[in-house]
């Protein structure tokens, strides 16, 4: 008797939560709507704000050199009294703009070989398998370093390296679901109905797919903007004339000892914040756009 | 039995050819790069002071001279002798360098690998099991913040923090400045490896937590769990029982999964620490353009990451009595 009542307690709790949330579910919408709204204008603001300032970034001033934080330098100055908050601005400017362009071209790889492993029969899966495990067997790091080296370094360099290394894991999920997916049951009736594989791909499977195929995109933004300063950092990057984070943090680096402690912190928050704002953003319109979740 | 030796056979041919396709894969983009290892190490001053004899000779001593096909079987062939070439920047056989920096780096890899292992484990249990409440806003919101951040930022701030402001850690490398190798204990290697340590540590947490939560969320909503509540069962013992041991076969491919990770920010932290290890040979490889030294180590990391996947894999089985049995069907 005992355990029936548990049960019948806990369903009837499980209905009022419910209930509770959907009361809830159109705030929430509304919140996600807003929340990414505003991320998406703070993000823009950053990036048209950092090509304004790129010119002032690169200014030098030797009578303010290694300045502490103060009203007129929020973020204060470095050895040769470049303004460290305008350096900062340039520099996430430059790593979004870094950050979408790889994202972009990861993605479109990842949608193309998980497509082509599906299409293309067992011999084509089987190779892009392989593939897929072989980029993924080299630390990321390794690679991006060795792309970066076979392009020249510099810009060519990180965004070669980037976009071409963080397409595994994502072509991993789409050929996963196309797999799952051809078996469907519409699917098969559009087949016997004579559609060509191809279109049948266009009209029944990608629509299908674009909620995963945009979360994706979008949370590989933190993980490109995160990879392309460490190798920046490491000098194998972006060149030291350029304003970007990797850049000022591995100059910081020479500074630290001296307790020129402002060089490293504000530069580096800066990035976690904007890496964290997309990382959000990717979580929020994953469950806007996942049906399952979307009533949470 | 015979199955299972079967299944692993398969399993190392395939690494085996993975292997293979690293190598090819990493000495082709080092023979791509446009980067001249003669203006790298040697300057452009230099080279036009030197007479044509001696570019050649420099050339040789790079290799830039040969075609690079001929390079990589002859390189190849050498390998399967187990020689792994000369370092052009170390002037040291490749596996002598890789030996004693993987020595270096060694416990600084193991040591931050169980400890994120078992910190994100426990974390992403608790998080699970109070699901909405505040140790698993905690939790979220500290792997959130963790996964966002440079691995190398984090260095340079404990550094800054520990190092520079308080003064309880070194600044850099493994061993003190200025000391016999002879003298030094093993209390200051330990101290030395402490905050490269803490920094692998701290970010590895984020992702085998967060996967470990949502597994947790999902073994509690099951009909299983609820058929353990109606039978009185308290909320400890059905983590402890039930949750914790159907949580255990991801944990296990998130904690092998994990390993590449942790090489790869090791390169970072032991960069920011001055570390002599495994991953400051890489950039300083990479950087003076040491094909023979990069390519060893990128081989060699490759071979650590795929064994652990193979580990994995074999521990399904030993974990799993499904998968066990699965396998033993054929």
């Amino acid at each position: 008797m005992r355990s029936a009542r548990i049960l019948d307690k806990g369903i009837k709790s499980r209905t009022i939560r419910k209930r509770r949330r959907e009361e809830k579910d159109t705030n929430r919408r509304l919140q996600t709507i807003l929340f990414l709204v505003a991320a998406i204008v703070i993000l823009t603001a950053v990036t048209v704000a950092g090509v304004m300032t790129e010119g002032y970034a690169a200014e030098t001033d030797f009578s303010r050199r290694n300045l502490a934080p103060d009203l007129q330098h929020p973020f204060g100055t470095d050895w040769m009294g470049r303004d460290m908050l305008a350096r900062t601005l340039a520099g996430l400017s430059l790593s979004i703009r870094i950050g979408v362009l790889t994202a972009a071209v990861s993605a479109a790889v990842a949608l193309l070989l998980g497509t082509a492993s599906v299409v293309f029969g067992r011999k084509a899966d089987a190779v892009i398998s392989w593939c897929i495990d072989l980029v993924m067997g080299i630390p990321h790091i390794l690679l991006v370093m060795l792309i970066s080296l076979a392009c020249g370094r510099g810009f060519a360099g990180v965004v070669a390296g980037v976009s071409l290394s963080h397409w595994p894991s994502l072509a991993r999920v789409i050929r996963g679901e196309l797999i799952q997916l051809r078996q469907a049951p519409y699917i098969l009736a559009a087949e016997k109905m004579g559609v060509s594989k191809l279109q049948n791909i266009r009209r029944h499977m990608l629509p299908h797919l674009l909620p995963q195929f945009l979360t994706g995109l979008i949370l590989l933004f933190p993980h490109a903007i995160l990879h392309e300063s460490s190798v920046t950092f490491l000098g194998f990057g972006l060149s030291s004339e350029q304003p970007a984070i990797g850049v000022i943090l591995s100059e910081s680096m020479q500074y630290l000892t001296t307790g020129k402690w402002w060089l490293a912190l504000f530069p580096g928050a800066a990035l976690v914040i904007v890496v964290i704002l997309f990382a959000m953003l990717g979580e929020r319109v994953r469950r806007l756009l996942d049906p399952s979740s979307v009533h949470e | 039995m015979k199955h299972r030796l079967q299944f692993t056979g398969k399993k190392l041919i395939r690494m085996i050819l993975l292997l293979l396709g690293v190598s090819i894969v990493t000495f082709l983009l080092m023979c791509a790069s446009p980067l001249d290892p003669l203006q790298t190490n040697v300057g452009q001053a230099a080279l036009g002071t030197m007479s044509q004899e001696q570019i050649a000779k420099l050339e040789a001593y790079w290799g830039t001279d040969t075609p690079p096909l001929e390079r990589y079987i002859g390189w190849l062939g050498d390998v399967l002798h187990g020689d792994f070439g000369t370092s052009l920047l170390y002037r040291q056989p490749v596996l002598t360098v890789i030996g004693q920096r993987l020595a270096g780096s060694f416990w600084l890899l193991l040591s931050a690998w169980v400890i994120s292992g078992v910190l994100g484990l426990t974390m992403g249990v608790i998080a699970g099991a109070c699901r909405g409440r505040w140790p698993d806003k905690l939790i979220k919101g500290y792997c959130l913040l963790i996964s966002s951040t440079p691995a190398f930022w984090l260095a340079i701030l404990l550094l800054l923090v520990f190092a520079v402001w308080l003064g309880w850690f070194p600044i850099g490398l493994s061993v003190p400045v200025g000391m016999d190798a002879a003298a030094v204990t093993a209390a200051d290697r330990l101290r030395h490896a402490v905050l490269p340590a803490l920094t692998l540590s701290i970010t590895g947490v984020a992702n085998i937590a967060l996967h470990t939560r949502e597994k947790m969320i999902d073994v509690l909503e099951s009909d299983y769990v609820l058929f353990a509540r109606a039978r009185g069962e308290s909320e400890a013992s059905i983590v402890l029982r039930h949750g914790l041991r159907n949580v255990a076969l991801p944990a296990i491919t998130l904690q092998f999964a994990s390993v590449s990770e942790i090489i790869g920010g090791s390169v970072l932290v032991e960069q920011v620490f001055s570390y002599p290890g495994l991953g400051q040979a890489a950039v300083t490889a990479g950087l003076g353009s040491d094909l023979p030294l990069l390519l060893g180590i990128t081989v060699v990391t490759a071979a650590i990451v795929f064994a652990g996947n193979l580990i994995a894999d074999l521990l399904y089985g030993v974990v799993d009595p499904k998968i066990r049995k699965g396998a033993a069907r054929g």
